[in-house]
């Protein structure tokens, strides 16, 4: 269409910046590492297998339960490594800062920065600062690459997604959309609430160097648990079928969704992974899961089955089954 | 139910099944009325957890999908009024009048404000005291005692700017027009509950009374619909029609006479258009005439372009039960919730719309 216009609603994660991306950027740039379409690519460089990835963050409020934009900025880009099957090595780390932004924010952001990086084992080495109008950004925007080198003997892509394989999924969804959004508005939450957002790149590392066989790795981030399931399962071209009353929820997130009316399994996490693997292998995969702090309340959600290919479906709480579609349009605007 | 826990509801609902498979010797068509309940039974995958005998079909219970395109395309009129201020729930905005919408209006510059409660509409209409502010009252027995509420603090406010476009419907004519006019054969009616929690148990009695169809008050949550699909299957096995209750909980028998009150001080019964369906008598809500001044219609001269329907769309089939939406030759392909053709696609509790997203065809019949 002549006039269409960008909204809001191509950047949610959803159908419609998926369409926007396989129509205008996709073809631009294709080529095999891109067309992957993976979270991190995989490249080859002078004989080593690197991954490389990059994101912006544009979070708002910059400043909420469990984290700000700094963590997430870090953490987002740790986390596409480690699901690309590498060990995250060094992150870029680029600044656009509105006229008028308290320096000691900034501080606090890069402080941040840094707590994370030194976490996850990477280094921040190259880095770049712009200043723009005020309005022209809202605060600030950080952006962020990284490589790492991919683990020996990891295969992981979501083309490996086969028929019988057990869906992972490592805690409670939501958590971090809700974080976020209590912020925005105001809204008082109980101290149990806080963004998941964290490093993954230990916890990842451990399950592949214990099973390698591990097919796929996702992190749910924005359009959250089903969006993602909705991406592998095209990609892969089989069908997925996941448990509802397998799939764990904070009460007190399901209640924050209850009274807005959203739905936990679209929104954001960022500090979660949906691990694909043959099923005689999930219970050592959720063991090592269980063992780290970050995966204590992992568990099998479902099935990769072998039709209707490209789609997920749900098995309700009281046993009907329905399809679980990708996002379509804007659930929660800027969260990670 | 909330306080159930889930292997509780898992023995209830395998319950529910097993007595329904039991009970449902004969091809039965239920229908459910509400938008809400259509958006339940596709959420919860209820229509596959029955029997082939059992059929749900959807009804036209859905405020945005039944209001006409006459009424949209006065909306639109209005809109384009200098110094106007429409007010106006979200699912309103994309709705296709004849040759606009309101969403379109507002990207070419006219004052169109989304507000989660008509009360909302007053603190702009006493923020903007040069400006003439229109609410589109739009919603079943639910919404409308708030919409004669908003009237009756503007009048206690001293507001002079304030007016209300009225669409409001009533559930219980709408029924016996679907039911008189017979197109769609139906056994067995799942009632709405939160309307039932305004209006009570009386003003359905004429179903079984005059029709011979069971019915039923149901609540929202999967199991209340399950339990309602099994007491309306039980009844018709039983060759029984009555009234059920299953949402007792929330809904008294005689409803909430308090919000009935303020209803009937500021609203009166009217015939109304409904769209894929035509007028029915005493099936919309006016403002009275000593609220008149609040009455956009009354109050404020407007000229509305004549009415188009969309070439192709359904709606009008669907909304009646008379067509499924995977019928209609547009569903999916040129209507989809991001581009949608007709109102059952745009409205969250639409019947395309929840066909769509939760896969009906798909994963379920
Ligand atoms: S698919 Fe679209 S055009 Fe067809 S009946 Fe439904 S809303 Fe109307």
């Amino acid at each position: 269409m002549k006039d269409e216009l960008i909204l809001l609603a191509h950047g949610s994660g959803g159908k419609l910046s998926h369409d926007l991306v396989a129509r205008v950027m996709q073809p631009a740039f294709a080529n095999p590492a891109l067309d992957l379409m993976h979270d991190g690519a995989r490249v080859e460089a002078a004989g080593a297998r690197l991954a490389f990835t990059t994101d912006s963050y544009v979070v708002k409020p910059l400043f909420f339960a469990g984290g700000d934009i700094g963590k997430l900025a870090v953490c987002g880009t740790v986390n596409d490594l480690a699901v690309s099957g590498a060990t995250p090595l060094y992150l870029s780390a680029g600044f656009i800062i509105e006229e008028g932004f308290p320096v000691a924010a900034l501080e606090r952001i890069v402080a941040s920065m840094r707590a994370a990086a030194a976490e996850a084992g990477v280094s921040i080495v190259t880095g770049d600062t712009k200043v723009v109008e005020k309005g022209a950004v809202d605060g600030i925007y950080i952006n962020t690459a990284g490589i790492g080198a991919v683990i020996a003997g990891a295969d992981i892509s979501p083309l490996n997604a086969r028929p019988g394989q057990d869906i992972i999924l490592s805690g409670p969804v939501g958590d971090h959309a809700v974080a976020v959004m209590a912020g925005r508005h105001g809204l008082k939450l109980p101290a149990t609430v806080a963004s998941d957002c964290a490093p993954l790149g230990g916890m990842i590392g451990a399950v592949l160097a214990a099973v390698p066989q591990v097919a796929v790795l996702r992190d749910p981030t924005r359009g959250g648990l089903a969006t993602t399931l909705n991406e592998i399962a095209a990609q892969a071209k089989v069908g997925i079928m996941v448990e509802e009353a397998a799939i764990p929820v904070r009460p007190e997130v399901q209640a924050v969704c209850d009274i807005l009316g959203f739905d936990p399994l679209y929104l954001a996490n960022e500090g979660k992974v949906i691990i694909f693997v043959e099923s005689p292998y999930s219970e050592e995969v959720i063991a090592v899961l269980r063992a780290h702090p970050y995966g204590r309340e992992a568990r099998v959600i479902g099935r990769v089955t072998a039709a209707p290919a490209g789609q997920v479906g749900l098995r309700t709480g009281i046993g009907g089954v329905r399809l679980l579609d990708m996002l379509i349009g804007d659930q929660l605007p800027r969260i990670c | 139910m909330k306080s159930r826990t889930r292997e509780e509801e898992r023995r209830l609902a395998a319950f529910f099944r097993g007595e329904i498979a039991r009970l449902a010797t004969r091809p039965v068509r239920l229908m459910e009325v509400c938008g809400t309940h259509t958006v339940a039974i596709f959420k919860a995958g209820i229509r596959q957890l029955l029997p082939p005998e059992v059929e749900l079909v959807s009804g036209p219970g859905c405020p945005v999908c039944v209001t006409p395109n006459e009424y949209l395309d006065t909306a639109v009129a209005y809109s384009r009024q200098q110094g106007v201020i429409i007010t106006t729930f979200g699912d309103m905005l994309r709705v296709p009048g004849s040759s606009s919408s309101l969403a379109a209006e507002q990207a070419t510059g006219a004052d169109i404000r989304i507000v989660y409660s008509p009360l909302d509409s007053l603190a702009i209409a006493a923020a903007n005291p040069a400006k003439k502010v229109i609410f589109l009252a739009v919603g079943f027995e639910t919404t409308a005692p708030t919409a004669a509420a908003t009237v009756l603090a503007a009048e206690q406010a001293g507001l002079t700017n304030f007016y209300v476009l009225s669409a409001h419907k009533l559930v219980p004519p709408a029924l016996r027009a679907l039911l008189t006019a017979g197109e769609v054969q139906v056994d067995g009616l799942l009632l709405p509950g939160h309307v039932s929690a305004i209006i009570g148990e009386e003003p359905y009695r004429f179903l079984a009374r005059e029709y011979g169809v069971p019915a039923v008050i149901t609540g929202f949550e999967p199991l209340d619909i399950l339990g309602a699909v099994y007491l309306l299957v039980k009844r018709i096995a039983a060759g029984e029609a009555a009234l059920d209750n299953e949402y007792r909980r929330v809904v008294p028998p005689a409803g909430n006479p308090a919000a009935v009150a303020v209803l009937d001080k500021v609203y009166g019964e009217a015939d109304a258009a409904w769209r894929g369906i035509g007028v029915i008598p005493a099936s919309g809500l006016a403002v009275k005439a000593a609220y008149r001044r609040f009455d956009a219609l009354a109050a404020l001269p407007v000229t509305v372009e004549e009415t188009k329907d969309h070439p192709g769309c359904r709606c009008g089939e669907v909304l009646r039960g008379v067509a499924r939406p995977a019928d209609c030759p547009l569903f999916g392909a040129a209507c989809t919730p991001e581009r949608p053709v007709g109102s059952c696609m745009v409205s969250v509790e639409g019947t395309c719309a929840a066909w769509y997203k939760y896969g009906a065809g798909r994963w379920q019949v």
